[in-house]
């Protein structure tokens, strides 16, 4: 029989196993394992279709689980990954790949080139949901020869390979999957990526172990958990307590603040994701001395100083240096002076003031809001007077895919190939559902450039591009963002320019 | 037969309020701004990209038929396939449910135990500092929303002095050997204390930051209804027999003194559930809070449906076991 004295005798013990299990882990281990604060909760497993599979911040997690095509090295170069060769033939007829021998799914079993023609065959097919369809289609009728592929190509896409290393450009395994089905691959993924899943619990954390077979090597950390944790005060709270060794997207005066404390450092890195107003030709943006007037009249220098601490790069074509397409020549200055005599050109000043709305979200990004709220004060310095209107970004795809945005509009754009084409090509284009701008002129500079086989010619054609918005004033570049990374010091962190943040580019601090 | 008559009456009304929520979240997530397509859209999507994924997800349709579609499969159990999770949206539903009425229950516990403890000071220690004390404390509990309770027990309890786990529901490295999600409870049922602990240790501050307004709510109720209570002829025929004050209230006023508690308590208990829709997402805790935060960003409609039918469901089977239970409690009712 349980006594008062039992009771309180176990009561004790149970008081004091609560406490030794919340003892801190400000000393971090330095060993095989790594726990990371990830931003964002993982959907789900299948890379290829659905909503996650177009969400640039969890290909992190995906590339760590599976091989891409081609793999993408930390600049955004395109280096070899299970395709160790790739390329077109002289008249961009056939395309002809070669597969990485000695690669191993998870289960141990190898990769074939079976299961890329597998996978390449079921992106491009309407049925899967594949979201980039439209580029896996243009290629079929697959052979194989030993270890080489060669396909047909149905229409030219110069950006073919870069997909291929980009958004649903993994390879899956055909043989599991066809034998467990889309349900059940969803609950137990098998990959050939640096490590496999050992348990994932959905909205909560993933555990993953190293894939000691990875043909590039094992990785440093031989058990990595990531954790979800969506808020950003919780993230800062999880590496200010010793909780989790690597967060990154936090505030940047935390970023600031955590670096400096023992234990701790910390790094920045432009990544492929820009902050930009996206101009509707519709009234008063008809007018070019408008448009033009409201890129000249902000400071983005100022902005990044004052509301992102100093992290950001000022930019203004749609290219950041890393892109294959960034032309340093192309200059839309800071110039008040400017802007108010092109406001006086069409008869407004501050009396008179021209007024259109400008759209934002609020907390998607860092400091969203406020840069617009900034942007609106210097605006109103020469003479525009802009109301804001905050709006949630689910709001905002549906309105830029109706093209019925305000005349002005924030957003910002990832494009980790770094190519024009996913930058200023289909946010430029009129008939792409991701432009607003329906100009003729921008159109028929575009147009020709989406075929072209000469990538000299194609890179070159989209500088005139830029060159022309620039003049313009179509759409305004805001600037870079930057990626901070806290992580403890007995951990080495190579950041990737994507921003994809991967477990396989840490290691124990050396 | 009074009381299966009022049963009877009260489901049918359940059943009614439960189709309205249906049709109302139904029609307002889909007239409201936001659509999943226009958010899965990749760079160069054509008109045609577009209508087949719009067709792939039935989206189509009228809102009318899409309602009747989706109606006909629920009344077969079948709540639709999450978009963004590609899920059978009930197994998903309630494979959550678990977490959230554990977290949910055990900030009940601690907001009763709480609430009955300081209304029990406060009125054993009436019209002293002690009362006005507690007025104080109920003050700042309830005037504080949960949310920045959370922040403040993250920034205490978890940062400056890490006492508990600030995210997730149990860590990552324990294998659990369960059957169920309810894993506070299985792990009792199967003297897996170990566990218990490593779940308290991360339920702890979450729960807390829940109670502590509803503990407020609590106190102040039922020290109002105490005050009431000791008053009566029985109580104070009690005292005359020579129990302690204490005693007295415990054992004589505290019983009749919490009806009508229940009754708040369980209207209160609805709101401390939907509290949970942020609580879960600052601790990172894997219930149906955090899912239906992901679901509403997404856009995830069957999803957000789903939620949003089991959490009706949920409340109004709440106040339906409240009035039950109440009329149980309450003698007028039960032989009236």
């Amino acid at each position: 029989m349980l006594t008062r004295r039992d009771l309180m005798k176990r009561g004790a013990a149970g008081a004091a196993l609560v406490s030794t299990a919340g003892l801190p882990l400000r000393a971090f281990a330095q060993g095989d394992d790594l726990t990371i604060a990830y931003n964002v909760n993982l959907p789900s497993f299948d890379p290829t279709v659905g909503l996650s599979a177009v969400n640039p911040t969890i290909q992190g997690i995906y590339q760590s689980v599976f091989d891409q095509y081609i793999a993408q090295a930390p600049n955004l170069d395109l280096v070899p990954g299970l395709l160790t060769e790739w390329g077109w033939n002289d008249d961009r007829s056939k395309i002809e790949m070669s597969v990485r021998e000695g690669a191993t799914w998870h289960d141990g079993s190898p990769v074939t080139p079976e299961d890329v023609v597998w996978s390449l065959e079921r992106a491009g097919n309407p049925d899967t949901g594949n979201p980039i369809q439209f580029v896996w289609g243009k290629i079929g009728n697959f052979s194989i020869d030993g270890n080489t592929i060669a396909a047909d190509v149905k229409e030219f896409e110069p950006t073919l390979f870069k997909w291929m290393g980009f958004l649903t450009g993994y390879v899956l395994p055909k043989a599991y999957y066809e034998s467990v089905g889309a349900e059940g691959f969803e609950n137990a993924p098998v990959g050939s990526g640096p490590y496999k899943v050992v348990q994932f619990e959905r909205n909560a954390f993933l555990r993953l172990e190293a894939h000691d077979g990875y043909w590039g090597g094992a990785p440093a950390f031989k058990s990595v958990v990531i954790k979800f944790v969506p808020d950003a005060t919780s993230r800062v709270a999880e590496i200010d307590s010793g909780k989790s060794h690597v967060v990154f997207d936090i505030p940047y005066e935390e970023f600031d603040r955590l670096k400096a404390k023992p234990g701790l450092k910390g790094v920045t890195t432009p990544v492929s994701d820009i902050a930009m107003i996206f101009i509707n030709d519709v009234e008063p943006m008809t007018d070019k001395n408008v448009r033009l007037a409201a890129s000249h009249a902000i400071d983005k220098q100022l902005l990044i100083d004052r509301l992102l601490n100093g992290y950001g790069v000022k930019i203004d074509t749609l290219q950041t240096p890393e892109y294959d397409a960034y032309d340093p020549s192309i200059s839309v200055p800071y110039d008040p002076d400017k802007a108010t005599e092109l406001l006086a050109a069409s008869g407004y000043s501050t009396d008179n003031p021209v007024s259109f709305k400008i759209q934002t979200t609020r907390g998607f990004k860092p400091k969203d809001f406020e840069m617009i709220q900034a942007i609106v004060g210097m605006w109103r310095k020469v003479g525009i007077e802009a109301e804001i209107e905050v709006y949630e970004i689910a709001k905002h795809f549906e309105l830029r895919a109706a093209d019925t945005l305000a005349p002005a509009a924030f957003y910002n754009w990832g494009n980790s190939i770094g190519d024009p084409s996913t930058s200023t090509g289909f946010a430029m284009f009129g008939p792409s559902p991701h432009s607003v701008w329906d100009g003729e002129d921008i159109m028929g500079m575009i147009g020709p450039l989406w075929g072209e086989p000469d990538e000299e010619k194609r890179i070159a054609g989209y500088k005139a591009v830029d060159k022309h918005i620039a003049e313009q004033g179509a759409v305004i570049p805001l600037l870079q963002y930057v990626q901070p990374i806290v992580f403890a010091d007995s951990v080495d962190v190579t950041p990737h320019v994507s921003g994809a943040v991967q477990p396989n580019l840490m290691k124990p601090a050396g | 037969m009074n009381i299966l008559r009022a049963i009877a009456t009260r489901i049918a009304t359940t059943l009614v309020t439960l189709f309205g929520v249906a049709v109302i979240v139904f029609v307002v997530i889909r007239v409201a701004p936001g659509n999943p397509i226009a958010m899965m859209l990749p760079p160069g999507a054509s008109e045609e990209d577009i209508a087949r994924l719009t067709a792939l997800y039935g989206l189509d349709r009228s809102i009318p038929e899409q309602f009747v579609i989706w109606l006909g499969g629920v009344l077969q159990g079948d709540f639709g396939t999450s978009i963004s999770l590609r899920q059978n949206v009930l197994t998903i539903v309630l494979g959550r449910l678990p977490a959230t009425l554990e977290l949910s229950l055990l900030a009940l516990g601690i907001a009763i135990v709480l609430g009955a403890a300081l209304a029990f000071v406060a009125t054993r220690w009436r019209e002293t500092p002690a009362e006005a004390g507690v007025d104080v404390v109920n003050g700042i509990a309830l005037s504080v929303p949960d949310f920045l309770w959370g922040l403040a027990l993250i920034l205490t309890l978890g940062v400056a002095w890490p006492i508990f786990e600030i995210s997730g529901r149990v860590s990552p490295t324990l294998d659990l050997p369960f059957v169920t999600q309810f894993y506070l409870v299985e792990s009792l049922l199967r003297l897996r204390l170990d566990i218990t602990l490593n779940l308290l240790d991360h339920m702890i501050m979450p729960a807390v930051a829940l109670a502590l307004p509803l503990a407020a709510v609590i106190a102040q109720l039922l020290k109002a209804s105490l005050k009431e209570t000791i008053r009566q002829d029985y109580v104070m025929l009690a005292r005359t027999k020579g129990f302690s004050e204490s005693r007295v209230i415990l054992h004589d006023a505290m019983r009749n003194a919490l009806l009508p508690t229940l009754t708040l308590t369980g209207v209160q208990l609805t709101f401390l559930i939907g509290g949970t829709v942020i609580i879960e997402r600052i601790f990172s805790y894997e219930g149906l809070g955090n899912l239906a935060i992901d679901a509403v960003i997404n856009r995830d409609l069957p999803l957000i449906q789903g939620i949003v039918i089991l959490f009706a469901v949920l409340f109004v089977g709440i106040n339906l076991a409240i009035d039950l239970l109440y009329a149980i409690l309450n003698p007028r009712l039960r032989h009236g």
